[in-house]
């Protein structure tokens, strides 16, 4: 830890509009919450001012997980890139890819079938549920109950089952493809996913039942980490964030994407902007989350699982063995990509976190010229010197954990 | 360790080697420091959870504190800005300590193969076990735990810095 | 609300707006470097437009010897729920372009992120310092001159120091 560089953090506290006291007990004082922290949800680094208990600035500080991917990005395919967008917000991999893909779909101009679309809103809805299941976890840890990290971990290796009969993969998924997904959804997993929407709300309410009506549990967090309507609109936040602030933005139902028109839900909207807020907006995510889940079950329609591009998507396996039209278009897409026209476009989705939006820049050829990642993480812990001023040490950890932040997307 | 009971009024006793004891002791009560960075923390999470339990191989608590702890899991990429304080909490932890890379961006740089990122742990840190896998299995983490139980067991010491004469 | 989008600002901007583009149902705005604050204050504070979301800022390297870089500006209107694209050019000798900190305070760590990743200046920025790599860390890792495997040696690491030990 170079003297230099804690000097320009310094500065950069100095520079703010604090006003020098006179001091003598030496009661204001520098406190380095580190980049290893059992509370700081990953490695994020706070510089924090003191004066005696309560907390006068604080300076974050990134890149401690910086690896690098939009640089790599620029150097591989677009199908290539796919499992790197499941380690950027690792603890929804589904919806990452799904969100990457249908970037890269509306570059090339191309839509996923029907079938393939339900599949897609599925997978974004349990991953949004598995999210929220460790965010729950995590959060009432950091606050003190820990028998509601145990259940939460129990109904999330449910869904990593079912993720398993799905994707074939536990964790990291890597499922969506060029136009649709890798491969078709069974019966049996339909039925794993029936079973478990079924039982899940019971679990859901036994972990309210703890905490809804705690005392201490309301004490360390209402009030606490408030934000205002103006003040959040001005820096950026999104997701159930901003929602709790009285926002009523999600992008599900501003810009509709895949099926979410068709479908009927609600978003949970709540005025006050502290931690409980935000906690009972995310509880009320995952009600819904199960109410789509539902309907999406009920309305799946048969039809092909992937679209039939062969400039753009990559043909069935069985075809490219036989024939020979197919085994061109495999070998020229995996070595080269495809011809996507040149241009630019954005396209964001509501992840579990806030808005992840893709810029990609093409240059016409198989590989991104510049592709930019905007992660919602990065947005929210901006938000975090606003929220920590003048609340003590411990709720440090409340409000930290409330806005729930990944670093593996904010440091990309 | 050999059992001897006599008959002195029901009451057995056993005899054994000091080291063996010790080593008894030492592996059922590997108490991990979980240096969790990325996705690997959050299997190293599930390896904590009540499914696949790992309390029930005397890891029962995983306190964040490295003074604590004799076993470091260093879980997730380790960028070149992270290794200062990585190889810090290694050298905080008092002897015998053991070290796990867990996950292939510890092991050798897995899929990172960037300016960022540190090609492999070992370059600044003696490792005792790698897991594979991206991340691997929670499954699999206990098995890299139990080989290092087994290391314990066979007397193996744990690897330190090599000395430059 | 794109036709009214361009109507406004070719009132009010008619020199500084350099060309309007539409690909995949997406405006795009290319605006003069100087007047990219006024541009951004004359979208937030209108009543009909009021642009008060800023989404992304971020930097493009295109590698040619005319206009290399490019700051692109995404921002959304909460009332109108309608998305809009501005972009800055920027060439080497003077690597500088007005900060929007004043204009939405979200920009802050956006222009950071720009400055650290390809060495694009802002003026009138609070706090301009790296955010992803250390502070000493002297190139730009996101221009297309630089290699995708770093500069050996640009970054040391803590073993390194470290080795020579005495013998136990």
């Amino acid at each position: 830890m170079s003297e230099e560089r804690m000097e320009k953090i310094i500065e950069s506290l100095g520079k703010r509009n604090i006003e020098a006291e006179f001091d003598p007990l030496g009661t204001e004082m520098i406190l380095n919450v580190g980049p290893q922290h059992p509370a700081t949800h990953g490695v994020l680094r706070l510089v924090l001012k003191l004066d005696g208990e309560y907390i006068v600035d604080a300076v974050p500080e990134l890149g401690y997980l910086h690896r690098g991917k939009e640089k790599i990005a620029e150097n591989m395919t677009f199908l290539e890139f796919l499992p790197h967008t499941d380690r950027m917000d690792y603890l929804a991999p589904p919806a990452n890819n799904i969100a990457y893909m249908l970037a890269v779909e509306k570059l090339f101009g191309i839509e996923a079938p029907r079938r393939a679309q339900y599949i897609r809103v599925i997978l974004s809805e349990l991953s949004r549920i598995s999210s929220h299941l460790v965010w729950l976890g995590t959060f009432a840890m950091d606050v003190g109950a820990l028998t509601v990290f145990m259940w939460c971990f129990r109904e999330r290796e449910k869904i990593l089952s079912i993720f398993d009969l799905v994707t074939g993969v536990r964790f990291t998924t890597s499922y969506a493809r060029i136009g649709g997904v890798a491969q078709d959804i069974t019966d049996e997993a339909i039925h794993s996913i029936k079973e478990f929407i079924d039982n899940f709300p019971k679990e859901l309410e036994q972990c309210e039942k703890l905490l809804n009506k705690n005392r201490i549990f309301i004490e360390r967090t209402d009030g606490i980490g408030v934000i205002t309507k103006e003040q959040a609109i001005d820096i950026g936040l999104s997701g159930p964030n901003l929602r709790a602030c009285g926002v009523p933005r999600d992008l599900r139902k501003d810009e509709p994407y895949l099926v979410y028109n068709e479908l009927d839900f609600d978003i949970p909207v709540y005025e006050e902007g502290d931690c409980l807020a935000r906690y009972y907006v995310r509880l009320g995510e995952m009600k819904e989350s199960v109410k789509i889940v539902r309907q999406c079950i009920e309305k799946l329609p048969s039809g092909p699982f992937k679209a039939d591009e062969p400039k753009a998507t990559l043909p069935k396996k069985e075809l490219v063995y036989t024939k020979m039209e197919e085994l061109i278009h495999d070998f020229i897409l995996t070595n080269f990509g495809g011809t996507p026209p040149v241009g630019e476009v954005y396209h964001a989705v509501e992840n579990p976190k806030g808005e992840l939006g893709f810029y990609i820049v093409s240059d016409g050829t198989g590989f991104p010229w510049r592709l930019k990642v905007r992660s919602p993480s990065f947005t929210n812990i901006q938000a975090l010197p606003i929220m920590l001023k003048g609340h003590m040490i411990a709720d440090l950890v409340a409000i930290i954990g409330s806005i729930d932040p990944v670093m593996g997307e904010a440091d990309k | 360790m050999g059992i001897n009971t006599f008959n002195i009024e029901e009451q057995g006793f056993l005899t054994t080697k000091l080291s063996e004891f010790i080593r008894w002791a030492q592996r059922n009560s590997l108490w991990p420091m979980p240096l969790g960075i990325s996705c690997c923390a959050i299997e190293m999470m599930a390896f904590a959870a009540p499914k696949f339990d790992v309390a029930r191989f005397g890891s029962e608590f995983l306190r964040f504190s490295p003074r604590q702890s004799d076993l470091l899991i260093v879980a997730g990429t380790v960028t070149y800005k992270m290794a200062r304080v990585v190889r810090k909490i290694y050298d905080q932890m008092p002897d015998p300590k053991w070290v796990i890379a867990m996950g292939v961006c510890t092991s050798t740089g897995g899929m990172y193969r960037s300016y960022a990122v540190v090609q492999g742990i070992d370059q600044f840190l003696p490792v005792d076990v790698y897991v594979s896998g991206c991340p691997p299995r929670p499954e699999n983490l206990i098995n890299g735990l139990l080989k290092i139980q087994e290391l314990i067991k066979k007397g193996v010491p744990p690897k330190r810095d090599p000395i430059y004469i | 609300m794109k036709e009214k989008v361009i109507e406004k600002l070719n009132s009010t901007f008619k020199d500084d707006i350099v060309e309007v583009s539409e690909f995949r149902n997406e405006l795009t705005i290319v605006v003069k470097k100087e007047k990219i604050v006024d541009v951004c204050k004359f979208l937030r504070d209108d009543p009909e437009l009021s642009f008060d979301y800023l989404v992304d800022i971020c930097g493009v390297d295109y590698y040619r010897e005319k206009d290399r870089f490019a700051v692109v500006y995404n921002i959304w209107s909460l009332k109108n729920k309608f998305r809009l694209r501005l972009k800055v050019f920027v060439d080497e000798p003077d690597l500088v372009v007005p900060s929007v900190t004043s204009v939405w305070s979200a920009a802050n760590w956006h222009e950071r992120e720009t400055f650290d990743m390809f060495g694009i200046k802002f003026s009138g920025h609070p706090d301009l310092r790296r955010i992803y790599m250390p502070e000493d860390f002297e190139y730009y890792p996101l221009r297309k001159d630089f290699p995708l495997q770093g500069i050996p040696g640009s970054i040391p690491l803590p073993g390194q120091e470290k080795i020579k030990r005495d013998v136990r």
